[in-house]
């Protein structure tokens, strides 16, 4: 219960100083760190997505069998070519639970 | 940009945009957050989170994506300051957020600004700076928490739904429900990989997370973060200078 109640605080306590910190400072954030952070939803989550997806059982599952892989490959190309994120999203889940249950 | 009007002031003859319209035009995006707050309480269920935790981080955390990774990573069994600092750079972008709409925000109060900032997510960013960006009378204040309130009270409702959905349906932590997870992440980014450095960045942390997989505490995943920072950074200096 303890170690629940830190988890929550500490995940909230990283993320509303984030939220706020310019907006009470002077609003202003140094050059290198706006490039870097240019970079950082790109970085994090493809660095999450990768081996979700291709780490089945601790196994690398790099085939057409992996739903995740076949979900994930249609969720890229539907937002590639329409740029709509909740089509998406949905196709992909169509397709991965499709595949599911077909394999 | 001048449309930005003060809660005080006379708006003029067309009445700015306010409260109620900040939360209709959040609307569309209520309608897509909801499956991603089920499938979150459900997700936090099967991890192991008690029904009050769950809620309770919807409350305190409000960041859909960061506590999708939270659960996901807590039910593959992280320590605490892993989800943390995983936490932190997952929520990173809204750095970024908080500085574009810096301007509209400079004559709100700081106290009302601090309570502002608590509410800000993707959704509620980018209704906010869409409406400040066509030009249209908005009381900047007002808009954002009507957006924000919509978008509060949205996640925590359906948050609850996927608690109830979680502790009822026997064998759903079975579904493959952290696919929606992998789904979203891709979603948002492939329309980021709109230049060359993006692309490496991508590449490059991919390709470390791989590698680094089998380290404890998921330190390859701030490994791979890392390296596709620098990676993406170095990438565009080196194409700064060619052009």
């Amino acid at each position: 219960m303890i170690s629940t109640l830190l988890l929550i605080v500490g995940m909230a306590a990283v993320t509303y100083p984030v939220r706020v910190g310019l907006w009470l400072g002077k609003g202003h954030i140094p050059h290198r760190l706006k490039q870097a952070l240019a970079y950082v939803p790109t970085a994090v989550l493809t660095a999450i997505v990768v081996p979700t997806v291709l780490i089945q059982h601790d196994h690398l599952a790099l085939d057409w069998r992996n739903a995740q892989l076949i979900g994930a490959l249609v969720t890229g190309l539907i937002v590639w070519r329409t740029r709509h994120l909740l089509w998406g999203i949905g196709g992909g889940l169509v397709v991965f639970g499709l595949w599911q249950w077909l394999f | 940009m001048d449309n930005t009007v003060s809660d005080s002031a006379n708006p003029g003859t067309v009445p700015a945009a306010g409260f109620w319209q900040g939360a209709r035009d959040t609307l569309p995006m209520l309608v897509g957050a909801a499956p991603f707050g089920v499938i979150f309480g459900t997700l936090a269920s099967t991890a192991g989170l008690q029904p009050w935790a769950t809620m309770l981080m919807s409350i305190l955390v409000y960041g859909g994506s960061s506590q999708f990774v939270g659960v996901t990573l807590l039910a593959a069994g992280a320590s605490i300051p892993v989800i943390v600092a995983t936490t932190l750079i997952v929520n990173l972008r809204h750095a970024l957020y908080s500085a574009t709409l810096m301007p509209h925000v400079q004559r709100i109060a700081k106290p009302m600004r601090a309570f502002m900032a608590w509410f800000l997510t993707d959704e509620t960013f980018a209704i906010v700076y869409h409406k400040i960006d066509s030009g249209e009378p908005v009381r900047v204040a007002s808009y954002y928490m009507g957006s924000a309130s919509a978008m509060y009270g949205n996640w925590l409702f359906w948050t609850a739904v996927g608690i109830a959905i979680g502790h009822s349906v026997p064998g759903i932590a079975g579904w493959g429900l952290e696919f929606a997870m992998v789904a979203t992440f891709v979603g948002i980014v492939v329309p980021l990989l709109k230049s060359r450095s993006q692309v490496a960045a991508a590449l490059s942390a991919g390709a470390v997370a791989m590698l680094a997989n089998g380290l404890p505490y998921k330190l390859g995943l701030m490994a791979a973060a890392f390296t596709g920072i620098a990676v993406g950074m170095a990438v565009a200096s080196v194409e700064g200078k060619r052009a």
